[in-house]
């Protein structure tokens, strides 16, 4: 059901993964994705697959929780990899009417799914062991020379904190309602298109009502505790370099210019 | 009396593979009689949400059973739907789920969807309002512009619509007021009585099942702890109150008083019944 | 004694809408707390209590009529913060009124929009944490708790302001008694060892015990206002709107109407107990009742 969605969840921990400055995480994961699009060779994909594992270790992130997040993706990936199998010109490997498999296309469709697999994990390697907090306190920090031009950094990232911070509420109200409907003998699963759509009405509606009651009430809240926009704001935490960021960084910027410069 | 509903060693556990993995439900068994107006009663994590959403399929069984009128109900997965019309489900809070332009179309959802038209669901939308305790003129209404309460009594009416031969309601009076509360759970009475359908009304209040319910279940940490009449199970008070719930507060009364030395029956869950007890006692005394 | 509210002919309208006309929530209401006081305020669905909470800190400006909080009025917009770092408010929805993912990172919400040092913001959110004793929950992730201890984060979520007072508009009415019973003794340990003054708006009859002084709303009109003792004596007049007294009191009552000699003013269920066997043993000495202790 919807619970097992992870989409965006942090799993508490205090592996070094944990430890690690937010925005040093978001600058690896940045490096990672740059390496991962200038990746050419199979040596280079098998480095990127490596540095995966090993951050996952490291993370104690098990292989089992990092798969089930490509799920809801398992689509787009199958559906890309099909596109680039059957239309990528090249020397033909294989024809059946207008369907025609290149070898290049057999790369293509193969560099594709790793591509994307590799980018979905590493991004939710980030989002398992860094909190929402951390995630968007890491953010503002990284965006905050962009306030200089009167960007409102802090308004964003407090509506990104509250949206991660509603996620699972939202969850389990939509479980909810899905489940008091379907008391009342709604039918989500069967049915053409159309049909389908209709059916979402009675989740819909009472979902956004519902959200709606919710912002309000948590706007009431957040100024009776004193909210005033991000002026004169201190915090709790507050970020700090560390050598051990310095390190990974390190790292991560090498592998990045390494597979650029190679490969 | 037939049961109606069966649980045999129901378990359920959530995030099977997850860090989150727990089992709310562990090897429960009970039964829900034909007729009866049964309270279900627990602290919170007690299991009876995962229970009661097995009652209709909504959820499956990781392990056991549940049967309805001595039939599996998950003999045939594609019927689970007609489950659903046989045991209505109220979920807590249910006026959250209302989505309709009136409180007409909202009530005929249920009814709808098991496939009525014309005057027999015009006959039901309109009998399961007077049920809930709607007036007639609501109707037409929005069920946005009620007040809290009505619009509870909306999503209970669009249960019984759909004619369910047991009624399940999870915590009907939870947030309402003492009069809001007691005027909706008089109005179940009222079905109860004059439908003959089964009720089980789950809830943690012991005053409200004690004076509703025929019989009682209580569930504590996924399972069932006792059943029995409310007299039988008051009699184990400290018992209750060990597994971390509270007892009418009658009860307490009785039980306080018998720790001061009277002789109180320790059952009594009324006001009414503890004063006749000790007027009684006082007559004997007095004599 | 000084008062920490003062309100003069309060009223208060919610403007209407196409749909529904003006309605009037609060009317003429004029009442004073005294600073370190427990008071809770009863009444129906709709009687008014939560509006009167609502502007005790400003989240609602009167319509008519004055409120002020240590001495600040509230339509002072000047006053704003100051008013509201006094007064910590605790509303029903324990969901809709977590901010952060981290328990710690929510209570430090406060503290942190108010400007105080990293180091001081530390200190105040473990002592909060302590106060409502959710210290080992530090790390947790508010969704995966229980109501009551939401309740707890909450409540310690408005302690780090260093608050005057603590206003609870029924903070506990979607909790189960387990629940209730830890908010309660929260909240009385915290006006007990820190003298924070305590403002209670339920209908559970019962919560009333706890307080020094009730008062009782009804259609935005303030229709009782004494001790819980004081209060409870009224029982006709509470049943005719809306409210029951708690069970204890109605058996002594009945009992009293039977020709029994007990006051008709314990409300605890010790108090109760005690006076039924203080009565037995003063009227009847004879046939061994009660039997002896």
């Amino acid at each position: 059901m919807l619970k097992d969605i992870t989409l965006g969840q942090y799993f508490p921990g205090t592996t070094l993964a944990h430890r690690l400055d937010p925005r040093t995480k978001i600058l690896a994961v940045v490096c990672y994705i740059v390496a991962i699009f200038n990746c050419h060779s199979a040596w280079a994909y098998g480095l990127m697959v490596l540095t995966l594992v090993v951050s996952a270790r490291v993370s104690k992130v098990s292989a089992k929780a990092l798969l089930r997040g490509l799920k809801p993706v398992l689509f787009i990936i199958a559906f890309t990899a099909v596109l680039n199998l059957f239309y990528t010109p090249g020397t033909t490997l294989w024809r059946w009417g207008v369907l025609n498999v290149t070898h290049e296309g057999v790369v293509m469709a193969a560099s594709m799914i790793a591509r994307i697999a590799l980018l979905i994990t590493g991004t939710f390697l980030l989002t398992y062991t860094t909190s929402p907090i951390q995630l968007t306190d890491g953010l503002e920090n990284l965006m905050g020379p962009l306030k200089r031009l009167h960007a409102p950094v802090h308004e964003l990232a407090m509506m990104m904190s509250i949206a991660l911070r509603f996620i699972p509420t939202l969850i389990e109200e939509t479980d909810k309602i899905m489940s008091a409907q379907k008391a009342r003998g709604a039918d989500f699963e069967s049915g053409g298109l159309v049909q389908r759509a209709k059916a979402l009405i009675p989740l819909l509606v009472p979902l956004f009502i519902s959200a709606f009651r919710r912002a309000d009430e948590l706007a009431t809240a957040m100024e009776c505790r004193c909210y005033h926009g991000g002026e004169g704001r201190t915090k709790l935490h507050v970020l700090h370099y560390q050598t051990r960021d310095y390190a990974v960084l390190a790292f991560y910027l090498a592998l990045a210019v390494g597979v650029i410069v190679l490969d | 009396m037939e049961d109606i509903i069966q649980v045999e060693n129901l378990t359920h556990t959530y995030g099977i593979g997850t860090p989150f993995e727990r089992s709310a439900v562990k090897n429960m068994s009970l039964s829900v009689r034909r007729g009866e107006l049964l309270g279900l009663i627990g602290h919170t994590g007690s299991g009876k949400s995962t229970l009661i959403q097995h009652l209709n399929g909504l959820l499956k069984p990781t392990s056991g059973r549940v049967l309805l009128d001595g039939r599996d109900i998950w003999a045939e997965p594609k019927k689970i739907r007609d489950v659903r019309f046989r045991v209505g489900l109220v979920f807590q809070y249910p006026e959250y789920q209302l989505f309709e332009e009136t409180v007409y179309k909202d009530i005929s959802f249920g009814p709808k969807n098991k496939g009525l038209t014309g005057d027999a669901l015009d006959r039901r939308v309109r009998e399961s309002a007077r049920f809930a305790g709607l007036d007639e003129d609501k109707l037409g209404k929005s069920p946005f512009a009620l007040s809290g309460g009505q619009k509870r009594r909306v999503a209970i009416a669009g249960v019984i619509a759909m004619e369910p031969e047991v009624l399940v309601l999870d915590e009907p009076g939870a947030g309402l007021d003492p009069r809001g509360r007691e005027e909706l759970l008089e109005h179940i009475r009222a079905y109860h009585t004059e439908r003959g359908n089964t009720v089980v009304l789950v809830s943690h209040s012991m005053e409200e099942v004690a004076r509703y319910a025929d019989r009682i279940v209580v569930l504590s940490h996924g399972s069932t702890l006792m059943s029995g009449t409310p007299r039988e199970v008051f009699a184990r008070g400290s018992e209750l109150t060990r597994a971390g719930l509270d007892v009418p507060q009658a009860t307490r009364i009785a039980m306080e008083l018998r720790k001061r030395g009277m002789d109180v029956d320790p059952a009594v869950y009324t006001v009414e019944e503890l004063r006749d007890a000790l007027l009684a006692m006082r007559k004997g005394g007095a004599r | 004694m000084s008062k920490i509210f003062q309100t003069d002919n309060l009223t208060y309208t919610y403007p209407g809408d196409e749909e529904m006309p003006p309605t009037v929530a609060l009317d003429g209401v004029t009442l004073d707390i005294e600073r370190g006081s427990f008071v809770v305020v009863l009444g129906h669905n709709g009687s008014g209590k939560s509006t009167l909470a609502k502007t005790f800190n400003a989240v609602l400006l009167p319509s008519g009529g004055t409120v002020y909080v240590d001495g600040m009025d509230t339509a002072d917009e000047a006053l704003l913060l100051e008013i509201r770092r006094r007064i910590g408010m605790v509303f029903q929805n324990p969901d809709n009124q977590i901010v952060a993912n981290v328990v710690e990172e929510d209570v430090a919400f406060a503290p942190e929009n108010l400007g105080v040092p990293t180091e001081e913001i530390r200190r105040r959110v473990d002592d909060a944490l302590e106060a409502v004793g959710m210290t080992e929950f530090t790390l947790h992730a508010p969704h995966l708790l229980s109501g009551g201890q939401k309740q707890r984060i909450a409540i310690a979520g408005v302690l780090a302001m260093l608050p005057e007072c603590i206003v609870l508009d029924e903070a506990t009415a979607m909790l189960d008694p387990m629940g209730r019973r830890e908010v309660l003794n929260v909240i009385e340990g915290l006006h007990r060892e820190k003298n924070i003054t305590v403002v209670l708006i339920t209908h559970h009859m019962n919560e009333a015990q706890h307080a020094d002084r009730v008062v009782v709303m009804n259609d935005g009109h303030l229709v009782m206002d004494g001790t819980p003792k004081a209060v409870f004596a009224r029982a006709r007049e509470l049943r005719d709107i809306g409210l029951a007294v708690p069970d204890t009191v109605a058996l002594l009552r009945e009992l009293k109407a039977a020709g029994m000699d007990v006051p008709v003013d314990a409300i605890t269920v010790g108090d109760c107990a005690d006076a039924i066997v203080r009565a037995f043993s003063g009227s009847t000495s004879a046939a061994g009742q009660p039997k002896s202790r």
